[in-house]
């Protein structure tokens, strides 16, 4: 728990390497939970933004969604990050998706061109 | 803190009417390595089990709000289940090591699994170690084409325990082995008559067990190598399983979001995802397992099982396209070399709060996706 704001310390989820040490031993680079939290936070507004919604983390605990009107919504682990997604978007977040998958792949592209 | 492969195994005995469930289960409970299982079976069949930790179980299944049938919480298992957990704590059984379940012929074993992994109590006790299924080499093959029931308790299993190969004149039809490899390429197909001493692996061998792991994770891409897998399908029970590779390596963070967004979207129709991946950064294999919308914690093997460094993973799914699968993970994968998307200031006037917990329904957020 935070002694400052007494916020408890996130759920865990099984995507949480630096909590799972032994299933990643012998690691080159020391992962930390809040590193992790903060490169998956950037992955997150990079696929999320094709629905208008931007996360950010909040308080190493929980996911802060802001969709573009303004509408939030907390969640405390990445699964739960999609049906709330959905909600603030109106739409259905599918990994499938050709049309989805194109614009991702050009912001992928975009970098590895330069 | 207890780790997850600290946690009670369970294995779950499924197969179709008539397939043998409950012969195979009287010889595993015969293994000395076995003695101290837990069995809970659902029906008292013909066939007699003798054995001084045995329960019966009437089967109920309780549909969350959320309404998708795999995650279901199976209610009587959950009642059973603690109701020992306590008697053990109390001592009033002896201490089981494992538990064994026996499903009716026509159950869905995801239900059980589910209950398992997300069960608020039940998922801090308890961990599923394997789901084998026991196939009538007899009737398999029209079992199949004819039941779904039957074909889902094949593409979930770790296991495929072939029966009544003696009615077979000891032959397994070849046709019967291509349908099983068609409908899950990864798990271990194994002819109940020609399993020897080690016969108490069959439930012990999973990514958790120490001495077993090795074996279990080598086997998961033998179907594959044997040249069995390559997308093949079986139309009639609209179930394929399959495995991809990745020639680089992948980066951990962006599988978890992606895995996360496919099963949140696709896990009723992912019956098994199991993968051996090469993570970015980690010398040795990162073993992950899952079960629809359910992921293990992930496990780890101290040496690859071959020089073969690529992530292989199996996919047993309903209407997915493979090559859809295999682009949207390499996208995702390269998204870690993408600019940083712009984060807008965040809007104060029009906010509206909507906290929430949990995934829809559900109440039990931690172990799903």
């Amino acid at each position: 728990m935070c002694a400052l704001c007494g916020v408890l310390g996130g759920k865990g989820h099984w995507s949480d390497s630096a909590s799972a040490p032994a299933a990643f031993a012998g690691r080159t680079e020391p992962q930390t939970r809040l590193r992790e939290r903060q490169a998956r936070t950037r992955l997150l507004n990079l696929v999320l933004k094709h629905y208008g919604v931007v996360v950010r983390d909040w308080s190493g605990s929980s996911y802060l969604l802001t969709s573009r009107t303004g509408r939030t919504a907390i969640v405390e682990t990445i699964a739960e990050v999609w049906s709330a997604a959905e909600g603030l978007s109106g739409r259905s977040c599918d990994p499938l998706d050709e049309g989805y998958l194109a614009v991702l792949a050009n912001s992928a592209g975009a970098t590895q061109a330069r | 803190m207890t780790s997850y492969g600290d946690l009670t195994p369970v294995n779950i005995v499924t197969g179709f009417l008539g397939s043998g469930k409950t012969t195979l289960l009287q010889r595993l409970l015969r293994s000395p390595q076995l003695s101290d299982a837990l069995v809970l079976v659902n029906e008292f069949g013909e066939v007699g089990l003798d054995h001084h930790l045995l329960q019966g179980v009437a089967e109920s299944t309780l549909l969350l709000e959320n309404g998708c049938l795999c995650c279901a919480v199976r209610g009587d298992l959950q009642k059973a289940l603690r109701e020992q957990l306590s008697r053990r704590t109390r001592g009033e059984v002896p201490h089981f090591r494992r538990v064994v379940i026996e499903t009716s012929g026509l159950a869905d074993p995801a239900p059980i699994a589910y209950t398992l992994l997300s069960e608020a109590v039940l998922r801090h006790h308890f961990r599923l170690s394997g789901i084998i299924t026991t196939v009538d080499v007899v009737n398999g093959a029209s079992q199949i084409g004819s039941f779904p029931e039957a074909a889902k308790q094949i593409a979930m299993a770790d296991r495929l325990v072939l029966t009544k190969t003696d009615l077979a004149d000891g032959q397994v039809p070849s046709a019967l082995r291509a349908q099983l490899r068609a409908l899950n390429v990864s798990a271990q197909i194994v002819a109940s008559s020609a399993i020897g001493d080690d016969f108490h692996r069959l439930l012990t061998d999973d990514i958790y067990d120490v001495e077993g792991k090795f074996r279990e994770a080598s086997r998961w891409t033998e179907g594959e190598a044997g040249g069995h897998g390559h997308g093949a399908h079986d139309h009639t029970a609209a179930v394929q399983s399959f495995v991809v590779t990745f020639d680089r390596p992948l980066d951990w963070t962006a599988f978890g979001v992606w895995a996360t967004m496919l099963l949140h979207r696709h896990g009723a129709d992912v019956l098994r995802l199991k993968g051996l991946l090469n993570v970015a950064g980690v010398p040795t294999p990162v073993l992950i397992n899952g079960v629809q919308h359910i992921v293990h914690p992930p496990s780890h093997l101290e040496e690859w099982p071959d020089a073969d460094r690529r992530s292989r993973l199996v996919f047993i799914v309903r209407a997915l396209q493979r090559t859809r699968i295999e682009r949207s993970l390499v996208v995702f994968n390269d998204l870690v070399n993408a600019p940083a998307a712009s984060v807008r200031p965040r809007a104060s006037g029009d906010a509206v709060t909507a906290r929430q917990d949990h995934v829809a329904g559900s109440g039990f957020p931690l172990a799903r996706e």
